[in-house]
């Protein structure tokens, strides 16, 4: 069963729900697709680490062979290649990879090569075992990336997998949700939590994905977030209150279920609901 | 000489585009046969790189001046390759601009 666990709003509870998720489960795989800056490892320290890279294919220019007829610049949706006193410039960044240029050009002038955008890493903490993508500074989509490290997801076999997602609504978000069988919308009580949890829920539904919500840092008084799946009936998971002591755990890159069995119980139950709501 | 000044409308006396990668089109001005014509920007619409389509329309177009408002990253790093130089508008018509630039009143962009 594979739960991804995003939320619009960065800064929501993500990482600290999907982590201990993952930790309430023990034989689990974590996945981090947060891949411009994840931070599950730091909770989880893992061990025995691999590492694969992560590349992807852009086209190169032999100007020796270029005819000028254009085929590729007047191709390319992007925009990514121009044609400059009868030689062909490629922007790295604004290429998407599609590989239709090369196909294209009618005098064989460009050629894939492959570039490295970053890596995917892998340990284990206990009986969990962390995947994390990491994207390389600089570099403009964290796409590939995520697409290679949820294509990993295939050899989990039966064990629950959670996937963090990236903070957002867009294309790394879509990635990662792609495959999930469930997905737990993370809410704080806030005016723009809530604007960015509608976006998120919107995004969910359109995907045809099973969803609940999490409210997070919940507190007595108004719950923009709460307000919001009541008038939407959008199922309620539960609720995390706002603790003080919880934040200083986490603060401390501590993992809640393993420190105080409150904790263990709270992300049990809730494994226990999404599993009977995926089900369904 | 020709020059390109990026234009909302094909009119000499319109005010000129605030914009280069976005702008509807440009004027292509030829200061020695004092005529104009309009070109569309072929990437105005497009998501990204619009300012790559842009100056690939600027070097098409044979002219040897632009006259701009402001140009991007991706925009000049494709018109420092090419012998075109970039000057930096003011606020006003397309026939201002011009005028501004004969008489060596605007200041270089690139």
């Amino acid at each position: 069963m594979k739960i991804a666990v995003l939320s619009g709003k960065g800064g929501t509870g993500k990482t600290f729900v999907s982590v201990n998720l993952a930790a309430a489960a023990g034989r689990a795989v974590y996945t981090d697709c947060d891949i411009e800056e994840p931070d599950g490892h730091l909770f989880f320290r893992p061990e025995k680490i691999s590492e694969e890279k992560v590349a992807v294919s852009i086209p190169s220019a032999d100007n020796s062979r270029c005819s000028g007829c254009r085929k590729c610049t007047e191709f390319c949706r992007f925009n990514a290649l121009a044609l400059i006193r009868d030689n062909i410039y490629i922007f790295e960044d604004i290429c998407h990879s599609c590989g239709g240029c090369v196909l294209l050009c009618p005098e064989k002038a460009l050629t894939e090569v492959r570039k490295e955008i970053g890596i995917i890493r892998r340990g284990r903490s206990e009986e969990t075992e962390i995947r994390t993508g990491i994207l390389n500074t600089g570099e403009a989509s964290g796409v590939p990336v995520i697409r290679q490290l949820i294509t990993s997801l295939k050899d989990a076999g039966d064990i629950p997998v959670i996937i963090d997602c990236p903070p957002g609504s867009s294309c790394t978000v879509m990635e990662s949700i792609k495959d999930a069988d469930y997905c737990i919308l993370i809410a704080e009580p806030t005016i723009f939590g809530r604007y960015n949890l509608d976006m998120a829920y919107r995004l969910v539904r359109s995907f045809g994905k099973p969803t609940g919500v999490v409210l997070n840092k919940y507190t007595s008084g108004r719950d923009p977030s709460e307000d919001f799946c009541r008038e939407n009936d959008v199922n309620i998971l539960a609720s995390i209150p706002f603790d003080r002591d919880l934040g200083r755990l986490i603060s401390e890159g501590r993992i809640a279920v393993k420190e105080d069995k409150k904790w263990e119980e709270v992300f049990s139950s809730l494994l226990r609901t999404v599993s009977k709501e995926a089900d369904r | 000489m020709k020059l390109m000044i990026p234009a909302e409308k094909n009119s000499m006396d319109e005010e000129m585009s605030l914009s280069f990668g976005r702008a509807s089109g440009f004027i292509l001005y030829d200061t020695d046969a004092g005529t104009d014509s309009f070109i569309e920007n072929p990437g105005k619409d497009n998501q990204g790189g619009a300012g790559i389509k842009a100056a690939q329309a600027v070097i098409d177009s044979g002219a040897e001046v632009l006259l701009s408002p402001h140009c991007g990253t991706n925009a000049a790093d494709v018109l420092k390759k090419t012998d075109i130089r970039v000057f930096s508008s003011r606020p006003g018509t397309v026939r201002g601009n011009v005028e501004l630039f004969l008489r060596e009143e605007l200041s270089r962009l690139f």
